[in-house]
């Protein structure tokens, strides 16, 4: 693998975890809840895409379209009738991190558990534009290059709504100052279930991207939700552009000890990476955070 | 121990125990006995847990990084050393761990030690692999030990008995009314002169050293290991919601959570193999929106005590 190789492959793995992290942020940011089930529902689109491309042979790029309102209703209800009795059951307090980590596990195992009995444990993939191209003396398969594009388009249609429009600003609102933003007539629940809905969008295309070039099973979400997590954290909670950043960060590093150290230990870059993180800038690598 | 109540709770802990110890001479049922040792490790198991997460309240998905390494230290140790060394060693393994681990991240809270402790858990899991494939060129081991299943009932029953005895102490110490402090408001804690980190550590390592043992004991009723048996993440899970159904803040509260837990996924994964994951899913969120606070504080509401 020459360094070129490298680049492309770290910069495609990067830009779809960042993507992924950025859904992942808006919900932990402004709604204050760790959705740990996160991953299934970026699992369950590449699954819907793949029944619906080999089945119906429907494009690709039509479900990618069809992914963003429903991930954004699949998510929002999630947040309307799961989450938000716990919200007002704890009053927004402490005991809300610990209630809606459970209860959001659970749902993770609920959600895994229907796909591995409906599909198995196997991997699944389907054939879409894996075509040659050269790209400045490399090859790279087209369909790699469709998804860095995309998840840099996503990535940054979402940075233009939530720093140019209204909502944006009242979605900023709420992560900045929870308790402030009622005071401005801000709906805090409203906005809330609102940012859960993008994430939720946001994790249904960046699932029918993984569709289109890695084999995905049924078990994978929560690696996905880890990584997100990790990356989310790497970039400090609620800030779009350092997802970005770290998801890069972490796809160039996972690809450069996989192709000159061992495939074997990728994990461990991830949580290596982490913990540094973790231990020395805790509110995350680019200054400081969000909230 | 000054009240004659507490004598009473003591001797009753006592006997209790020593009913259950002799239980398995008389016992012919394998499959009984089986089941036992699945309730006494899940008992070990959310005690330990509980031991540390109770009063600090912090939710640890590491229980089964703990649980595997001491299930391998019998896998490779099981032949080399007697079986006191072997525990020995995983005792001492599982402190070492637990210290370097909550030097570097108790002062984490909330849900990045959840994320921290989940993924300590897969990354064991991965470096443990990563070693049996790259240098012993050998996914999974045999365990050759002269331990029976009576012998490891014993030993899990000694182990609960030893875990409980300790809770039942700290809460009457010093060290008990700090990790109360800790746990009502952090903060607090630190202004009243609290030295949090090393109170959250000390406890951790007790903890994990529980569970490092608890995973040497098991070891030997597998008889074959391999990282997906040792490591499995649904042992973190379902201690987890074990101690959680209980109570984890009251002494006896994961003993209420895992006995009938440990049956019901008994029952469970038998009856219903190919969707177990879908129920435990659902058994954790029915936990989650109906007994909040555990069985033990459902109980006491009952009866009338605060």
């Amino acid at each position: 693998m020459n360094f070129l190789d490298v680049l492309l492959a770290g910069a495609t793995l990067g830009g779809l975890y960042g993507l992924v992290a950025m859904g992942l942020t808006l919900q932990y940011g402004v709604a204050r809840i760790m959705n740990l089930s996160y991953g299934e529902f970026l699992i369950a689109p590449a699954f819907l895409t793949y029944v619906l491309v080999s089945q119906f042979g429907l494009s690709p790029l039509w479900v990618l379209v069809l992914a963003i309102p429903l991930g954004f209703a699949v998510q929002w209800l999630v947040y309307q009738l799961l989450l938000t009795p716990l919200v007002r059951r704890t009053g927004a307090g402490p005991a809300l991190e610990v209630d809606s980590i459970l209860a959001t596990f659970g749902l993770l195992f609920v959600v895994q558990g229907a796909m591995l009995v409906v599909f198995g444990g196997n991997y699944y993939s389907y054939e879409y534009l894996s075509v040659p191209i050269h790209v400045l003396g490399s090859t790279v398969a087209a369909n790699r290059l469709l998804v860095l594009v995309v998840a840099v388009l996503v990535g940054g249609g979402l940075y233009a709504l939530l720093t140019r429009t209204r909502m944006g600003t009242v979605v900023r609102a709420v992560s900045v100052a929870p308790r402030f933003a009622p005071l401005v007539g801000i709906n805090v629940r409203q906005t809330s279930a609102l940012a859960f809905g993008m994430g939720g969008a946001l994790v249904a295309v960046s699932g029918v991207l993984v569709s289109m070039f890695l084999p995905f099973s049924a078990s994978m979400g929560t690696m996905f939700a880890m990584k997100a997590l990790i990356v989310v954290i790497m970039g400090g909670v609620g800030n779009l552009m350092g997802c970005l950043m770290a998801g890069l960060l972490l796809g160039f590093a996972e690809t450069l000890v996989a192709s000159f150290v061992d495939p074997g230990l990728t994990l461990a870059v991830n949580f290596g990476l982490f913990l540094l993180v973790l231990l020395f800038r805790p509110t995350g690598l680019f200054g400081k955070a969000a909230r | 121990m000054n009240s004659p109540r507490e004598w009473w709770a003591w001797g009753a802990g006592a006997t209790a125990v020593l009913g259950l110890a002799l239980l398995p001479l008389w016992l012919q049922n394998d499959y009984v006995l089986s089941l036992l040792i699945s309730v006494l490790m899940y008992s070990v198991l959310a005690t330990a847990w509980a031991l540390f997460s109770g009063p600090t309240r912090y939710i640890s998905l590491a229980t089964v990084a703990f649980f595997g390494v001491g299930a391998y230290t019998t896998a490779v140790l099981g032949e080399v050393l007697p079986w006191a060394g072997v525990l020995a060693v995983a005792l001492l393994l599982g402190v070492v761990m637990a210290l370097l681990v909550g030097l570097a991240t108790l002062r984490l809270s909330g849900v990045y030690f959840v994320i921290f402790s989940f993924g300590l858990a897969e990354l064991t899991k991965q470096l443990v692999t990563w070693y049996e494939v790259n240098i012993t060129k050998e996914i999974g081991r045999y365990v050759f030990v002269d331990i029976t299943q009576q012998h490891i009932y014993w030993q899990l029953l000694g182990l609960l008995a030893l875990v409980l005895a300790l809770r039942a102490l700290i809460q009457r110490t010093r060290l008990g009314l700090a990790l109360r402090v800790i746990g009502e408001d952090e903060t607090v804690a630190v202004h009243v002169g609290i030295n949090t980190t090393v109170v959250k550590v000390v406890l951790f390592a007790a903890s994990s050293a529980f569970i490092t043992v608890t995973g040497a004991v098991m070891a030997p009723r597998w008889t074959y290991i391999d990282p997906s048996i040792a490591f499995a993440p649904v042992i973190s899970f379902q201690t987890l919601i074990m101690a959680l159904l209980g109570g984890p803040a009251a002494l006896l509260g994961p003993l209420l959570g895992a006995a009938p837990l440990v049956l019901l996924f008994e029952f469970l994964s038998a009856s219903f193999p190919n969707h177990f994951s879908i129920l435990l899913g659902l058994v954790f969120m029915v936990i989650v929106y109906l007994v909040p606070n555990g069985l033990v504080s459902l109980l006491r509401r009952k009866g009338g005590r605060p």
